[in-house]
């Protein structure tokens, strides 16, 4: 309608503003109708055929068309978004169950693909032992689009829209015509229910193609067959890809290994042996607190719906209610700053009123959100983690107190492996997590790859070439935990550019890159003691025979007088105690091989990473004054595991 | 300690071995006891869990003095430490010891070797390691010039000596070692000079000749000595065969003082053919505390100077471009103390003013005899020399 309109307006400028004063549309056509002959292209819908077209998209008709949204935009990556999908959702289930996880990933490869205009059929089954699913959910909760649990609370928890694993029955469906099958148990003595389910894409409605209860064995984490207490499987056929590398499965598995300690994980991958990664802490992350909007991060048009949602209640009221940190006296704070009245009813706030009630919210000084809502993975665990993938020498690892960004509390976790079997020669790689889930595209648009890029890394004694990552036997863990983690885009690949975040990042780094800087430098300094030990040595024998010869002495006499002497002028335990010398040179055999692997994204990423590196390095002081700030400040409120 | 001796060197079934003398003696015994002492004092530091050290007198530019009066150049006093505990200097130390302990056995066996083969004698791996004790003569070298001045004795003190470099011919007799030789009877060859030329091994006997000529190169030795030049001119004619080594300075110092001739030098007219002409003269850096036996500061710089390029009407053909090294080396020497008198700075500088060096050959561009029979006599005649 519009748009038919101001193709018109051009033509006869003075009667489309006349138009303007009486009311638009029947004039409007007027002129269209008496200029169409004369110049305007010719009408091809009127305002009422147009209408019988216009009708509501269902979201899983959404879906179809941009599949690359959710992480469906190619075959190698659909396969990567449903194990993830899935394997973030059973994980997030047993930790609000209380239940220690133990999963199972199996990709059986159907078809064999050829090249990337004809990819391969696969099955991916992903299995938990977690709560498991009421019946009535399960068709819901697997076929339904925007169907979840965590979108309408502020909760830390890996899955966030309650889209993902819906978007992986969708899309193997779309792909093979294959429905979703479900298995599914609550507990001892229940019976499990196997459930075969289609998407109905024009009503986004789940179908229920077949259902059955069944005997429900499986294996357990020594691969032995048992019967399933409780738990849910999920078994999807897609068209898919499967890949090695920095963006494949089997990265991402290794990844959600490091990040999840607690995690037992079976995996049988396509072609290739059964992995099993034990679990190596029985400690279940704490559960995160579910909280209210904190008054710093909250949108207009959310504040708007709090207002309306309660139509009854005063502003006041509204404010202490549904918002975090929001007392009696500062509820009243707010309300002065925005000039509106506190026992005002919250229906009656409209328009400016909103706008300086949004207004005052952000500037009203409030209690940081409890930091109860966010879980980091723990200093001693994130080394753990770590330990499940590399066979280093040296680790560390930093948990930052909590922070805010925009209301939301967060906590930032760097771990760092060094040495051992990394490769010697290559650039250090990153692993990526935001809550616990590793993030394996669009590195150079993250805001932790930029703050790892921008930290000095000559500064802990690494090669680093100008404006990119540090060269040496490295692998960096970069962990965000926050209730609402700021993603670039819905596909969660790449943590958005807050200033909040980058600074706790460096903040994260700097301080672990000062405990490996310490290492490498008494690493250097016993290996320089060792190397002057072993010149003095060599030589103590040869000088000995001379001596020896000149001044009619015992050599081996003279010999242990300069053994004695040694101590004066090296320390001899410093030296004789050398660490091991990393090896040389790239083994291919060394787990950190696998992320060398090139992806045509890398080259892409390549230009934009030049943009981004203008933030200042932080300044030692800076650092140090936070640092020590970061000590007396609220430890109370978290129950950070001990460092 | 032996007492007769047999010459490693020249071995003529006639001659005797020459009986070592009492003075022999008595130094080869002062030699022994100053590397004992050495030794001593090592062994001492350590044995108080002390670091080993030998006190090695500094042989560079910082630590030499040109003495106006004697017109040589000397060592200072400066000293640098050789420590064991010190990664820099253990591998030294440690050379310097075991070249001390070979020197005491050639001394004790009174064998006489060349510094290279001192080099091979002192030669093994270090055990456990595929290491050398030297990997290469360059690296033994001065060691042995450390050791010559850590117990203040002379190379042939120390049982060694060089090959010999440089040829002589001229009506000399010498006798060396008990032969006696005629110089004027050495055919095309010429006597090569042995490295040692002290008066126990080597003493002059007849001497006509009225000046000594020393050229730098062996080809321009080679061409006056086919022309009979030190017969028609009543000369000894030498050659350094480049930088001189110790024996024919050794040589020459002897004929300056001992026979009272004067001597003439021709080297190239270049940086280097300069220094070596200042080497005979007052001595060098690195040997300094060999000046006084070694140096003859009247020497007389016959040429081949940058103002016989016009002089004798050389051409454009004979000119050889400066390098940078050249130029770097000529300003050096510029600002070397005994270099500071005003007629040396302007034969520098007429090098620098030409841009370009001329070797003395280059006088053949005008004929096969025009150095015997043009240039020198007319220098001679002229006195046309820098002394």
């Amino acid at each position: 309608m519009a748009k038919s309109k101001s193709q018109a307006e051009p033509n006869d400028v003075s009667r489309a503003r006349g138009a303007t004063a009486k009311g638009r549309a029947a004039p409007a056509r007027d002129t269209e109708d008496s200029i169409a002959p004369a110049s305007g292209p010719a009408r091809r819908a009127s305002a009422e055929t147009m209408a019988t077209r216009q009708r509501e998209i269902s979201v899983s008709e959404f879906f179809t068309k941009n599949r690359h949204l959710l992480g469906f935009d190619n075959p190698a990556k659909a396969l990567l978004t449903t194990v993830k999908e899935a394997v973030d959702n059973s994980l997030d289930a047993c930790e609000e169950a209380g239940i220690l996880p133990e999963i199972i990933v199996e990709i059986v490869e159907l078809s064999a693909g050829n090249g990337p205009s004809a990819p391969g059929k696969f099955r991916v089954a992903i299995e938990d032992n977690g709560p498991g699913i009421v019946k009535p959910q399960i068709p819901k909760i697997f076929a339904k689009l925007l169907y979840g649990s965590k979108f309408h609370r502020l909760k830390q928890s890996r899955g966030q829209q309650g889209i993902g694993i819906s978007a992986a029955g969708l899309y193997g469906q779309l792909t093979t015509g294959k429905p979703v099958t479900i298995i599914s148990k609550t507990g001892k003595g229940r019976p499990a229910f196997k459930i075969e389910l289609r998407i109905d894409t024009k009503r986004n409605q789940p179908d229920v193609v077949a259902e059955e209860t069944v005997e429900w064995t499986s294996m357990n984490a020594e691969g032995a067959h048992e019967e399933k207490v409780h738990g849910t499987r999920v078994e999807i056929e897609l068209v898919a890809a499967y890949r090695g590398g920095r963006t494949g499965v089997d990265a991402y598995l290794e990844q959600t290994v490091v990040a999840n300690p607690h995690l037992a994980l079976i995996y049988l991958p396509p072609k290739a042996e059964k992995i099993i990664y034990p679990r190596v802490s029985n400690e279940l992350p704490r559960e995160a607190q579910e909280i209210k909007p904190h008054p710093h991060g909250i949108e207009l048009g959310m504040l708007l719906h709090m207002l309306q949602d309660s139509p009854t209640k005063t502003v006041k009221q509204v404010l202490m209610d549904d918002f975090s940190r929001v007392s009696s006296s500062v509820a009243e704070e707010i309300c002065k700053v925005a000039k509106v009245p506190p026992k005002s009813k919250a229906e009656g706030i409209h328009g400016e009123a909103v706008e300086r009630l949004h207004k005052a919210l952000g500037e009203v000084k409030v209690m940081a959100p409890p930091a109860t809502a966010v879980v980091p993975i723990g200093e001693d665990l994130l080394i753990a983690g770590l330990k499940r993938r590399f066979n280093a020498e040296f680790y560390s690892s930093t948990t930052r107190p909590p922070a805010v960004y925009r209301g939301n509390p967060f906590v930032v976790e760097v771990g760092l492996a060094y040495g051992g079997d990394l490769p010697m020669d290559e650039t250090a790689e990153i692993m990526r997590f935001a809550n616990r889930v590793p993030l394996q595209y669009q590195p150079k648009a993250c805001a932790i790859s930029e703050s790892v890029y921008d930290t000095n890394w000559k500064a802990y004694e690494l090669a680093q070439p100008k404006g990119s990552l540090p060269i040496g036997p490295l692998a960096i863990v970069v962990h965000l935990a926050s209730v609402w983690v700021p993603f670039t885009s819905e596909a969660k690949e790449a943590v958005a550019h807050y200033d909040d975040l980058l600074k706790e990042m460096r903040l994260a780094i700097q301080e672990c890159g000062r405990k490996l800087g310490s290492h490498l430098r008494a690493r250097a300094k016993a290996e320089s003691e060792y190397k002057r030990l072993s010149i003095f040595q060599r030589y103590i024998p040869e000088v000995s025979a001379s001596l020896g010869n000149i001044l009619g002495r015992s050599k081996d006499d003279i010999a242990k007088l300069f053994e004695k002497a040694l101590p004066n002028f090296v320390n001899v335990a410093e030296a004789t105690n050398p660490p091991p010398v990393p090896p040389t040179g790239g083994d291919g055999g060394s787990p950190a091989a696998a992320v060398t692997a090139t992806d045509t994204e890398t080259k892409t990423e390549a230009k934009s990473a030049k943009k981004k590196s203008k933030i200042k390095v932080t300044d030692p002081a800076a650092d140090a004054k936070t640092k020590g700030k970061s000590k007396t400040k609220k430890p109370e409120q978290l129950s950070l595991p001990e460092s | 300690m032996a007492t007769k001796k047999t010459t490693t060197k020249t071995s003529n079934d006639s001659a005797k071995p020459k009986p070592k003398s009492k003075a022999a003696k008595d130094r080869d015994l002062r030699t022994l006891d100053q590397i004992e002492k050495l030794a001593e004092g090592a062994w001492r530091a350590v044995n108080k869990r002390q670091n080993p050290a030998l006190d090695i007198r500094v042989r560079a530019l910082s630590n030499v003095s040109f003495n106006q009066k004697k017109r040589i150049i000397e060592l200072g006093d400066k000293t640098q430490s050789r420590e064991f505990f010190n990664i820099a200097m253990a591998r030294k130390f440690m050379q310097t010891f075991l070249v001390a302990d070979k020197c005491r056995e050639l001394i004790a066996a009174d064998k006489t070797i060349t510094i290279r083969q001192m080099y091979y004698l002192s030669k093994h791996t270090v055990k456990g390691t595929n290491e050398n004790t030297f990997e290469e003569q360059s690296e033994s070298d001065p060691i042995i010039e450390d050791l010559e001045v850590g117990v203040d004795a002379l190379r042939e003190e120390l049982h060694l000596y060089a090959n010999k470099k440089g040829l002589v011919a001229g009506p000399l007799t010498v006798n060396d070692t008990g032969d006696e030789i005629d110089l004027t009877r050495m055919g095309r060859g010429g006597w090569g000079i042995p490295s040692i030329c002290e008066s126990d091994v080597l003493q002059f006997k007849k001497c006509k000749a009225e000046f000594v000529l020393l050229v730098e190169k062996v080809a321009v030795w080679q061409r006056l000595n086919e022309d009979r030049f030190w017969q028609k001119h009543n000369c000894i004619l030498m050659t350094s065969e480049g930088q001189a080594a110790r024996g024919i300075r050794r040589f020459l110092q002897r004929l300056a003082t001992e026979l009272k001739l004067p001597v003439y030098v021709l080297v190239d007219n270049d940086p280097w053919g300069l220094y070596i002409y200042s080497v005979l003269k007052q001595g060098s850096i690195n040997l300094a505390y060999e000046s006084m036996r070694m140096a003859v500061p009247n020497v007389r710089f016959i040429g081949m100077s940058a103002s016989d390029y016009e002089k004798f009407k050389l051409t454009s053909a004979v000119e050889i471009k400066l390098t940078k090294e050249d130029i770097a080396r000529a300003e050096q020497m510029k600002a070397y103390p005994w270099f500071a008198d005003k007629k040396w700075q302007k034969e520098i500088d007429g090098i620098l003013k030409n841009g370009f060096k001329m070797e003395v050959d280059s006088f053949l561009t005008k004929s096969v005899t025009f150095i015997a029979e043009e240039y020198l006599p007319k220098k001679l005649r002229d006195r046309d020399f820098l002394q």
